[in-house]
């Protein structure tokens, strides 16, 4: 037995992105919205994808396709909003299309499987066993973390 | 509600600690003044008595310990000197760290600093005739008064039941009466000054600093909220709503500036820890050294004030370490043996001027150049090209340090380039003026503020930036023909000549890459910036209005980016980006930034930088000897048989397009072995100079390369200037002048 059952949450707010359905506590989910206008972030790497003005604070959108290393968003339809808040502060991840919020069993976590991707194993914590599906735990902290959303370095002279 | 009078007491007691800092170093000075003896005997007692209230008894017990000896110096008894003042010193150093486990853990730790305590009994009570009876004495002192028995040996430890647990109707007072256990009785003489002290504490009060970040963030969203109504009023013409948004526009205005106010901090709150430092810092180096402190009140917003207290204790550090000299030497100078180190500090020109100024032995240049030469943090050509400021400024590159003994006072001068990084990251400069055996100055400028700032508002690739208006210098149209060619290239830069300075320009276009090609435009907008002591023109497509806007900071996300210094929610609700002036100048390369030259890149880094090549005529001369000379002194390279060479006067000539030229073997001239002789026709080498000519005769012609020359060694050899490393070889160069001086005399004699 391992020690993540007793720490998964049980409310998870869910949004999907292609084919897979990812989870975050809701805990750390401030709000929900659709698109907002952004002002892009020249220099900066294309996880991210411009700064929103949210009620006054300036929150920055993170591609979250990019972030997962997933193709890029296809078609006509704006990306939807999740906002989130961390221990180092607000940002929104841009999403295709926001899920509902769902009640879990800890009994149904397990840690994540092998095949998944470098980009996405990164972030997600571990899986809830769904009817059908698997909901990818993301860890909201490792999102922003890493040198990925760095600006994109000088020329070297 | 238990944390609230502990938190009490631990703010009050702060300060209380950081007075009595200042009051112990200037209660050296005077070791008699009833005064000051009264009001630290004040602060002793009411940390004391709080702390026993609270039921903080090792904390009790040690102000007890000091409280004791304090009463006796205030009665005479005894004289202050070095080392009591230093237990009382440690003594405030010992509360500190219990503040400090208090607030972390909400007890006052497990050390019971009793061997300070004891210290501090023994010097009370000097006449006590063994040191063992001492220790007991002052462990049954403790003990009464934390009012526990310590079975011998044990540690003091605090039950938890004699922790008072707290319902408490009001905050205890400042000065509380002390508890009725406790005390050896002492009346407390100086009511009167409590009273009067307590007076002068109702004109002002004490603020949650939380609640002021607030009050001062809504003030921030109101000046949006008040940007975007005045927006709209240019749009409605209705003079009801005009007016309206006039007075708006005023009380806004009016409040921004009262609760800017508000977090200002004098900056004395910095300084006044400094005298402590300097007197134990001069102490361990064994100096003397008098600090004067001028402009304590010298307003700063909070934010600010955190960021410079670093940065100017090692500046303090350093001067007190490496600025001022030993008394001895002092002396040997014929300079006063008192150190004096000035701190000051004052508004000017719309920033916060700080200076740190000591008398001490100033900056020697000669050892800064030759010990950046030895780090390889420039190459001896820029070195000889520095200016004296230039130079100076070389001591706050990383990894610098012409300290001879590194101390771990001031540490391997680290300090000073985290000094300068830490003071450019709050938008603030650092400048050095020194004077060898004098002293040295540092002066710091600072923004008085960094919440709400003056911008302009420029456009590049119809994205909208902020330049902050503290680094605008001036702004410069181009129209027509001038649009056209007043941007030119010189040396491989883009510049604009600026009342005849060559002013580096970038396009914010292309530095951010918005843009893939340039684009011609009709007009073209440039704004002067001041990045450090530098000057460059930002052109950007356009120019809109300077406004006040509330600077935000970038998410965590976004550290990284050097270009920003933040964001801004602009009059129609958009998010515009503030532009980094000193960030976009390193990217541009227009300042190079002194951090990328690390003493481990050493040749290699410096060969990279924009260090100017030179062509070379790279020679063998006589037998085997490798020479250069500059391409740019060649006017031909000739071959000539033999048989064409005559004599005349005792020289060799040839006669070469209508003229006689003068013929100079190398190998001779600068004493390499020579050649053996050969039929073949003789390499020539012709260097002119104002219409003369002479022929330089060498063995071969090697190559043309373009190389830094960087003289390694010099030598004594004549006609030769040098050696340096060309093409990875060790290669002579050539003394023209000298050969020609030396050899053919005539050259320069004969009129043009």
């Amino acid at each position: 037995m391992n020690g993540i059952h007793s720490t998964a949450p049980r409310q998870l707010c869910t949004f999907e992105l292609g084919d897979m359905l990812f989870g975050i506590d809701v805990q750390n989910v401030q709000e929900v919205l659709r698109y907002q206008e952004m002002t892009t972030v020249p220099l900066a790497s294309s996880v991210i994808r411009g700064l929103i003005n949210l009620r006054g604070q300036i929150v920055t959108a993170i591609d979250m396709r990019a972030r997962l290393a997933l193709p890029p968003r296809g078609g006509e339809e704006p990306p939807m909003n999740v906002v989130v808040r961390t221990a180092d502060g607000v940002m929104s991840l841009l999403v295709d299309e926001i899920g509902d919020v769902l009640d879990l069993d800890a009994t149904t976590f397990e840690h994540a499987p092998e095949t998944m991707t470098p980009a996405v194993r990164e972030l997600v914590v571990g899986v809830f066993k769904l009817e059908g599906r698997l909901l990818l735990l993301l860890h909201p902290e490792r999102i922003a973390a890493g040198g990925s959303t760095v600006q994109r370095p000088e020329e070297q002279s | 509600m238990e944390d609230d009078p502990i938190r009490e007491f631990l703010v009050e007691g702060s300060e209380h600690l950081d007075e009595l800092d200042r009051s112990f170093v200037a209660l050296e000075q005077n070791p008699t003044d009833k005064v000051l003896l009264g009001a630290i005997f004040r602060s002793v007692h009411t940390v004391k008595g709080t702390a026993g209230f609270l039921g903080f008894a090792k904390l009790e017990a040690l102000t007890h310990a000091g409280e004791t000896l304090l009463v006796k110096v205030r009665a005479g008894e005894l004289e202050l000197d070095v080392e009591m003042a230093s237990l009382l010193l440690r003594m405030l150093d010992a509360v500190r760290a219990m503040f400090a486990q208090v607030e972390a853990t909400g007890t006052d730790g497990d050390d019971d600093h009793i061997e300070l305590a004891a210290a501090l009994l023994a010097v009370a009570h000097p006449d006590a005739p063994a040191r063992t009876s001492i220790f007991a004495a002052a462990r049954a002192s403790i003990a009464a008064a934390a009012r526990i028995s310590i079975a011998a040996g044990a540690r003091v430890s605090m039950p938890a039941a004699a922790r008072v647990p707290f319902q408490v109707v009001a905050p205890p007072p400042p000065a509380p009466a002390p508890p009725p256990t406790v005390e050896p009785s002492q009346p407390l003489a100086d009511d009167v000054g409590g009273a009067k002290a307590s007076a002068l504490a109702d004109s002002t009060i004490r603020v949650d600093v939380a609640l002021l970040d607030r009050v001062m963030n809504l003030v921030g969203e109101l000046v949006l909220a008040r940007n975007r109504i005045l927006q709209f009023g240019t749009r409605v013409n209705d003079a009801g709503f005009a007016n309206a948004s006039q007075r708006l526009n005023l009380l806004t205005t009016e409040l921004q500036e009262g609760v800017m106010k508000t977090r200002m901090q004098p900056i004395g709150s910095v300084w006044s820890r400094f005298p402590r430092v300097v007197r134990d810092l001069a102490h361990t180096c064994g100096k003397k050294i008098e600090l004067d402190l001028d402009g304590a009140d010298t307003e700063l917003d909070r934010t600010i004030i955190d960021a410079i207290k670093d940065p100017l204790t090692h500046a303090v550090r350093n001067a007190v370490d490496h600025g001022i000299e030993t008394p001895e030497r002092r002396r040997a100078a014929g300079k006063p043996e008192v150190g004096r180190l000035l701190l000051r500090a004052f508004h000017e020109g719309g920033q916060v001027n700080i200076e740190v100024s000591d008398d001490g032995g100033g900056l020697d240049l000669g050892r800064i150049r030759a010990r950046a030469l030895e780090r390889g943090l420039v190459t001896s050509e820029r070195a000889a090209r520095m200016s004296d400021r230039e130079v100076s400024h070389l001591i706050f590159e990383p990894g610098f340090s012409t300290a001879e003994k590194v101390t771990n006072v001031s540490g391997r001068g680290v300090g000073m380039d985290v000094v300068k990084t830490n003071i450019e990251k709050i938008g603030g400069t650092v400048d050095l003026s020194s004077e060898l055996g004098r002293g040295t100055t540092l002066k710091v400028k600072i923004p008085l503020t960094l919440a709400i700032i003056p911008a302009l508002i420029v456009t590049a690739a119809t994205e909208r930036f902020a330049i902050p208006q503290v680094s605008l210098l001036e702004l410069v149209r181009l129209e027509g023909e001038q649009a056209q060619r007043g941007i030119e290239r010189v040396h491989g830069t883009t510049v604009y000549r600026l009342r005849g300075n060559l002013l580096p320009i970038v396009f914010l276009d292309r530095e951010l890459e918005l843009v893939k090609e340039p684009r011609a435009h009709d007009v073209v907008n440039i704004v002067v910036l001041q990045a450090e002591d530098r000057q460059f023109g930002l052109v950007v497509d356009g120019i809109n209005d300077t406004e006040e806007i509330v600077v935000k900071p970038l998410g965590k996300e976004l550290k990284g980016m050097t270009t920003f210094a933040g964001a801004t929610i602009m009059g129609d609700g958009r998010v515009a980006l503030i532009l980094d002036v000193l960030g976009i100048a390193h990217r541009s390369k227009v300042v190079v930034p002194g951090r990328e030259r690390t003493a481990a890149d050493g040749a290699a880094a410096t060969r990279a930088a924009a260090e100017p090549k030179e062509a070379l005529l790279v020679l063998e001369v006589g037998a085997s000897t490798r020479m250069a000379i500059p391409l740019a002194m060649v006017a031909r390279l000739e071959e000539i048989a033999l048989a064409d060479v005559e004599q005349s006067g005792g020289r060799q000539v040839v006669q070469y397009r209508g003229a006689i030229l003068p013929l100079v073997a190398l190998d001779r001239a600068v004493g390499a072995e020579p050649a053996l002789p050969s039929e073949g026709p003789l390499q020539v080498v012709v260097y002119s100079e104002q219409g003369r000519s002479v022929g330089f005769i060498v063995s071969r012609i090697l190559d043309v390369v373009e190389d830094v020359v960087k003289i390694c060694v010099g030598t004594e050899r004549e006609g030769v200037l040098g050696m340096a490393v060309v093409q990875g070889k060790v290669t002579e160069l050539l003394d023209v002048q000298g050969v020609l001086m030396r050899d053919e005399p005539g050259f320069f004699r004969r009129a043009a």
